[in-house]
């Protein structure tokens, strides 16, 4: 099982297997390293997983810094904000956000958010930094796919980007861009030019997600180092398998969805289109015999499973920190690898609960009612077992740690009100109001950040040789956690009154205008959010060059293999011969000993775990 | 440009290129499955207009089934290292697949000309989608195959490294049989 990857080979070297063992002197094989090679077209899983790290850290940046805008026009409808238009020009005219750029701001901020932050940013992160530096690969099992999966993710960036500068502006439609709004050019100025570019980034999205995706599952299924049995993985590397194969099964349905779009928007179809009367030309359209519903179905058969794709790495994430951190083994590694499986397989059989009201059959409905809440189940054993996996714990409050421990918080508050959601009759109410914002930001926006931050903070040691401040992470740790409760609770409330999402003003509206201190409430505490978060991306460049170097190769005395490479890893990880497994990862406290690494053999009198 | 080496202990498994193939097949089954339920779900829908495939398409699957055979062969005379028998077949398994494209052009030359052009919501859009997109896989594997044609002649032929070999082998057989998924879905449900 073990493997020896040689990295570079001159072009026309010939394959022979067989004996390799020189493999382990590898890095003579290696050819000149330039800048570029380096730093840019790399092929080194660490650079490549540093490049979706920065590039996620930059879009992050810029989705929040959407969220601010259109929170400030939220809080404050009816003030005018003269620098915004300075600016931004015409889209905050007289000082005002305009209607069609408060859309294009939520549309974006939601792509953004899920698709190139939490997808790109965190998968894309960690699961090429972990992979192989957990279970033993010298590097993927085709380096050039993933560095191809990097560039293709860059490209999505820059198209997507280009679509906020065009004239008609950025697409408009809401994250999951429903026709017709999406379909129709003629249907708002967001639908024009900046939906096409909105399909063709997420196009280039998805085969970039294709390629990492493929990648993720054969280099863990094949290419694991000596000892290293499925039952001796770190959990991370489960769940960034099952959030490989959700997206390697669920992101080609969401490229059939597009595919179809585009037709309808260039090519005269009518697949998502009837019986359709444009009031910008006042025409009543051709298009005949079309279905909505169905572009919904494609879109939500990835829409439910990508919620996972983001959450799940987060959860791997948290349980390995969490363990190491406490110093006791992770309570159920089964029980935890059975339950990602169960919510892997779920994750398939739930779309439509996001479409109980748009006119689907309510018998179905009921179907999808039963599998959602059976959802419940795996995630309350998840639940159940950081909790236990804390009990008792000789816990070390790390920032890393307490994100974690942040991330259960979270995960359960928004998993309660999912229970809410997912009967069919309580969703008649509560369907596109802010309810759902709620449920969603807490569930996987701001539980998946914090499992983003834990493990930037647990392991930017290995990926830059120095810490992270500590101070500023505490700050970090706190503000973002109450900040987040502060603004997503009360939107529970809003939501149970009815209060609709998607809307730019509701001071208008007698039924919501008693809500106005709460809104500017809560666009106060998201900007002071927002002002923590760009104090932590100063304490990760800051710290990149001027953090305090480590000394130790293992800095949180933890078993798995990652902390058994040079502080500085090369090309290749390991500089002698990859070592060798003999035990799970999960030895913390046994037998009156500390911790137990993944290389010591077991001892003659020691019971296997 | 990458190659993964590997020593004794792991051959009895597979190459991780290999089973990167395999992943990857069934992340094209599911956008294949996708259209195809799509297809289903549209065709309750009123106004749909049902499609009939002309006889070209009979003709290019006779000529994919054709391939698969000749690529089946190539990989057999690349296992014995007979060379030349291989790079002839590798050609003519390049030969089909661009007479399947050039077949499925004609197909759709016919049902164009016949007036049913893409505005619509019946089934031969779905069909000019459908097919296209195959089409476009097609085109991916022959790509693969013209590589490996072209690795045979320049090489100094000292490489018998079954795996790029293999990799295309299977892929061809996978658009192949992904065509007879197609062909028949489209003849039996209207
Ligand atoms: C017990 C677990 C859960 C249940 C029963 C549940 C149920 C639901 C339901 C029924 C909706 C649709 C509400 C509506 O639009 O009317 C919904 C929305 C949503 N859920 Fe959950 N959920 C659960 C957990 C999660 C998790 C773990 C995540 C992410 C990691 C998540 C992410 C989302 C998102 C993003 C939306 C809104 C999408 C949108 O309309 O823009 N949910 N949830
Ligand atoms: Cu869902």
């Amino acid at each position: 099982m073990s493997n020896e990857a040689i990295l570079q080979k001159p072009a026309d070297a010939v394959v022979t297997h067989g004996d390799h063992r020189e493999g382990n002197g590898h890095s003579e094989h290696h050819h000149k390293e330039t800048f570029i090679s380096k730093y840019v077209f790399s092929m080194d899983h660490k650079m490549i997983a540093k490049q979706f790290l920065i590039t996620g850290i930059i879009w992050a940046i810029i989705g929040g810094l959407f969220s601010v805008l259109f929170r400030l026009q939220l809080g404050y409808p009816n003030d005018s904000f003269p620098i915004l238009e300075t600016l931004l020009g015409k889209w905050a005219k007289g000082g005002k956000i305009q209607p069609e750029f408060y859309y294009a701001l939520v549309t974006m901020h939601g792509t953004v958010l899920v698709f190139f932050v939490l997808t790109a940013g965190l998968s894309g992160t960690f699961a090429n930094f972990l992979i192989p530096l957990q279970i033993g690969a010298r590097d993927m099992a085709s380096p050039f796919m993933n560095m191809l999966s990097y560039w293709f993710f860059w490209a999505a960036s820059v198209v997507m980007i280009s679509s906020l500068f065009v004239e008609t502006g950025p697409a408009s439609g809401g994250w999951t861009s429903y026709p017709p709004l999406s379909a129709l050019g003629g249907a708002s100025e967001g639908s024009k030019t900046g939906m096409d570019l909105w399909l063709i980034s997420m196009a280039l999205f998805v085969v970039s997600s294709l390629l990492g995706g493929l990648n993720y599952i054969s280099t863990i299924l094949n290419m694991r180092t000596k000892g290293m049995s499925m039952t001796r993985v770190p959990l991370t590397i489960w769940a960034l398998f099952f959030t490989a194969v959700l997206g390697v099964l669920s992101f080609p349905v969401l490229l059939s969805g597009f595919i179809l779009l585009l037709f309808d928007r260039h090519g005269g179809t009518s697949f998502y289109l009837s019986d359709i009367y444009l009031a910008s030309t006042q025409q009543a359209l051709p298009n005949e015999g079309g279905s909505a519903i169905l572009y919904q179905h494609l879109f939500w058969f990835l829409g439910h499973p990508e919620v996972y794709i983001i959450l799940l790495p987060a959860m791997g994430m948290v349980s390995e920190i969490m363990s190491v951190n406490s110093r006791k083994p992770i309570f159920g590694y089964m029980a935890m690898i059975g339950s990602l499986f169960a919510i892997t397989i779920l994750a398939f059989l739930v779309w439509a609960h996001h479409m109980f009201v748009s006119g689907l059959n309510p018998f179905l409905g009921s179907v999808f009612v039963l599998l959602t809440l059976l959802i419940a189940v795996p995630s309350a054993i998840k639940v159940f077992n950081w909790l236990t996996t804390l009990w008792r714990g000789n816990i070390r409050f790390t920032p890393a740690m307490l994100f974690s421990i942040g991330f259960v918080s979270l995960f359960i508050s928004g998993g309660l009100t999912g229970i809410f959601l997912g009967n069919s009759t309580l969703d008649i109410h509560l369907h596109d109001t802010y309810f759902v914002v709620a449920h969603f930001h807490i569930v996987m926006g701001v539980a998946s950040f914090f499992g983003l931050f834990a493990g930037v903070y647990h392991w930017f040691p290995k990926m830059y040789g120095r810490y992270l401040n500590n101070t500023m992470a505490y700050l970090h740790f706190w503000v973002t956690l109450i900040g987040a409760y502060l603004i997503f609770w009360p939107m529970h409330y809003e939501g149970l009154a009815g209060m609709p999402r998607r809307y730019m003003d509701f001071s208008q509206w007698v039924s919501f205008n008693q809500f106005g201190d709460l809104n500017r409430f809560i666009s106060i505490v998201s900007i002071i959010v927002f002002a923590v978060q760009l104090l932590f991306v100063f304490n990760f460049f800051y710290s990149i060059f001027k953090g305090r170097r480590v000394t130790t190769s293992n800095p949180w005395d933890s078993n798995t293999l990652e902390w058994t490479t040079p502080i500085r890893p090369g090309h290749g990880n390991w500089p002698g011969e990859i070592p060798e497994v003999h035990r799970w990862p999960y030895d913390y406290g046994k037998d009156g000993r500390e911790f137990i690494p993944q290389t010591e053999p077991v001892g003659a009198q020691e019971t296997a775990h | 440009m990458d190659t993964v080496m590997i020593n004794d202990s792991q051959r009895k498994k597979m190459h991780p290129h290999k089973f990167t193939l395999w992943v990857g097949l069934g992340s094209i089954i599911m956008m294949f499955a996708g259209l195809t339920s799509a297809y289903i779900v549209k065709r309750d829908q009123p106004s749909w207009i049902a499609v009939d495939m002309p006889l070209t398409f009979w003709y290019s699957t006779a000529v994919i089934l054709l391939s698969s055979l000749t690529v089946h062969t190539a990989r057999a005379a690349f296992k014995e290292r007979n060379m030349l028998k291989y790079r002839r077949l590798i050609s003519v398994t390049v030969f089909l697949g661009l007479l399947f494209i050039v077949l499925q052009y004609v197909g759709f030359n016919q049902l164009w000309n016949s007036g049913l052009r893409m505005n619509g919501s019946g089934g031969v859009q779905f069909l000019y989608i459908i097919f296209g997109l195959h089409g476009l896989h097609v085109l991916g594997g022959i790509i693969a195959l013209l590589v490996m044609f072209i690795n045979a002649y320049s090489r100094r032929s000292r490489s018998y490294n079954m795996v790029p070999v293999e990799v295309a082998s299977t892929y061809w057989h996978f658009v192949d049989i992904l065509w007879i998924y197609l062909f028949v879905f489209f003849l039996v449900i209207k």
